[in-house]
């Protein structure tokens, strides 16, 4: 039993399921990020923790009691809005104070919730304003505010970052990932941005189509997709995907593609399944993270197994700190994390170092991992 | 980029510009023409009325024609002046816009924020009451007002105008509230408020300029309303609208035009001042939420 258990949940709107089973449980502490495309059922789901929305088969237990039908203030939840929704009508202590009001707090605990709040999220010097005159990343702090002072079991963020500007968003994940690491609460945090899902989680359940795809580390997650849609919607630049023949050959097994110039390219797996020998002779997806194919100098010194090919450059990116450089296998492109000051340049052959460790492979037609 | 000067801006010509001034300044006085002479003829003597001088300012000037419309002046069969008559619209008109406007908000909020099935049909045929002729109901609604014990009462106006101001101003805070952030009322939710708490404390305080169009279009309405006046209320119940019209089409003596022009602007004064001190919040909560604030 976790902290917050989530059995079997569906949601159905009329005949239409838009989550399908979803189960998950998640301990005290946890910080779960829901994260998938727009239209996953990730607000869904999390509206459905809030009590906003019924469950329409299944469970939600927090704490071990079951939660269908309980009105959402009965829960002990603190929910972040993706607009803040802040009472436009109230000032800022009374906003944050709202939640106590209501559940008959006396004044005097308010305004003592009220000022360790309001120091620990520095906004003091705010309390007497109105929402209206706040900048987005104050309106921020004080939804944040409003959730923390309630004190609750569970807090619920509903893609609270991307009202932000691009600079703000970055601040203001580290902050909250602060706040979480001091304070040791546990959260589940909807976004579908898939590098605040990475940095911020404990865990991460990536979720398309109603459909939980995977449920597990951000580590897992990202080296261990479980189909082609996580390895996909993981990572920026995404999952290099490239179509190779399976040859088995004794103990060792081959992927076999070609480069630009159409020669013959052979990369060996590294410690290949049994499932895998099945597919000799087939074609199948193999994904390749850019940071894996490098320069050889810029290659992983502690991972034991680095093919290196020879393949012809078509573009480079300058990124800054790396040099996104693109080439192509068996006709597809395929993206490289090379060292910022490498010389690649569009035309010419240069070796490429593919760490095989990370590679993985793909089922084309279940778009299932393979192995 | 330089600052647009009005140099730059192509110049109406002065002959062009005193010429529209002109055109306007005549326009503005056709309109203000027949409060002139409502004007000016309630505070003049009749004869000079009689006389053939409407156009022209009072020779003598005199308030008696105002002190006789509101005193003494013939209503029906009796010489109350239009006083009593002033205070039963006042009685009627208070009462039937604070409850419809109350009802109209509280409608607006379930029709948004607490959406059911069918609602939209049900605010499609609350609509529909807008648009039902006041002519086609007078009949039913007599029989009602009958059996409710209500005919030839102030209370019983008060239900009618009730009744049939619930449509308008539930259009007007339906369709205010359906752009007010759902996720408020959600956050309130959570916050543990309840129904009439969301309502109270969260809706209403951001409702001022639905508010106030919706009281002067409901207090414009009923205060003007004559047929409702002259169907339902009897006698001592009648509203201003149909006293003043018992002053007027009075057939016995001589028609007293001055105090007849006084009168009408006693019956027109409540609405005019309703306009002047709320009237800039009309406009601006007409204009609400149709440009992102």
């Amino acid at each position: 039993m976790g902290f917050l258990d989530i059995d079997n949940a569906t949601k159905s709107y009329g005949a239409v399921e838009v989550l399908h089973k979803v189960d998950i449980s998640v301990e005290e502490g946890e910080f779960l990020v829901l994260v998938g495309p727009s239209g996953c059922g990730k607000s869904t789901l999390l509206n459905m923790i809030a009590g906003l929305e019924e469950i329409t088969s299944g469970e939600i237990r927090i704490k071990d009691a079951v939660m269908n039908g309980v009105h959402p203030s009965k829960r002990n939840i603190a929910m972040v809005f993706q607009s803040y929704a802040l009472y436009p009508n109230m000032s800022v202590g009374q906003n944050i104070t709202f939640g106590l009001e209501m559940h008959g707090t006396p004044k005097d605990d308010r305004e003592k919730a009220l000022a360790d709040v309001s120091k620990l999220l520095q906004i003091e010097q705010l309390l007497d304003r109105k929402p209206g005159q706040l900048s987005g990343g104050q309106r921020q702090r004080v939804a944040m505010g409003r959730a923390l002072v309630r004190n609750p079991d569970v807090f619920l963020f509903d893609e609270p970052l991307s009202n932000l500007d691009a600079k703000l968003r970055v601040d203001m994940r580290t902050e909250i990932k602060k706040l979480h690491q001091k304070l040791g609460t546990t959260i589940v945090y909807v976004t579908h941005d898939q590098i605040e899902a990475l940095t911020l989680s404990t865990r991460i359940a990536v979720m398309n189509g109603g459909y939980v795809q995977q449920l597990g580390t951000p580590k897992e997650i990202y080296d261990n997709p479980a189909n082609l849609f996580v390895a996909t919607f993981m990572g920026s630049p995404s999952m290099n995907l490239l179509d190779v023949k399976v040859r088995a050959n004794g103990n060792a097994i081959f992927a076999d593609t070609t480069n630009g110039a159409g020669e013959k390219v052979s990369l060996t797996f590294t410690n290949p399944s049994e499932t895998l020998k099945s597919y000799d002779g087939t074609t199948i997806t193999l994904g390749i993270r850019p940071e894996a194919i490098t320069d050889p100098e810029g290659a992983d010194h502690r991972s034991t197994h680095v093919e290196k090919v020879e393949n012809t450059v078509t573009v480079t990116e300058p990124a800054g700190s790396d040099t996104f450089v693109t080439t192509t296998f068996g006709g597809k492109d395929c993206i490289a994390r090379m060292r910022a000051d490498t010389e690649a340049k569009a035309g010419q052959r240069v070796p490429f170092a593919i760490n095989m460790e990370k590679a993985v492979a793909f089922d084309p037609k279940s778009e299932a991992r393979i192995g | 980029m330089a600052v647009a000067s009005s140099d730059t801006a192509i110049r109406t010509g002065r002959v062009t510009r005193t010429f529209l001034y002109l055109v306007l300044l005549l326009f503005a006085l056709f309109y203000m023409l027949p409060l002139y002479v409502m004007l000016v003829n309630s505070v003049k003597p009749l004869s000079e009325i009689t006389g053939g001088g409407m156009m022209s300012l009072p020779q003598t000037w005199t308030v008696e024609p105002w002190t006789k419309a509101w005193n003494t002046a013939q209503i029906g069969v009796e010489s109350t002046g239009l006083a009593p008559y002033f205070w039963n619209s006042i009685k009627m008109v208070v009462p039937a816009v604070a409850i419809s406007t109350i009802l109209g908000a509280l409608n607006g909020y379930v029709l948004t924020k607490w959406r059911f099935k069918y609602d939209t049909i049900l605010f499609g045929l609350m609509l529909f009451a807008c648009f039902i002729p006041f002519q086609m109901v007078l009949i039913p609604m007599a029989t009602v007002l009958g059996k409710l014990g209500l005919a030839g009462t102030t209370t019983g106006l008060v239900l009618v105008h009730v009744v049939y101001g619930i449509g308008f101003s539930t259009l007007y805070f339906r369709n205010y509230y359906a752009a007010f952030p759902t996720e408020l009322v959600r956050a309130a939710q959570i916050d543990g408020a309840g129904f009439f708490q969301i309502f109270w404390r969260i809706l209403l305080p951001s409702s001022g300029p639905i508010t106030v169009v919706c009281v002067i279009w409901q207090f414009t309405n009923i205060w003007n309303d004559f047929l409702f006046g002259a169907s339902f209320a009897a006698g001592n119940a009648q509203p201003m609208t149909v006293a003043l019209n018992n002053l007027v089409q009075s057939s016995t003596g001589v028609k007293e035009y001055n105090v007849h022009f006084a009168g009408a602007i006693l019956a027109a004064l409540p609405t005019l001042l309703v306009y002047i001190v709320a009237g800039r919040y009309f406009v601006r909560g007409l204009m609400a939420g149709s440009v992102k604030g």
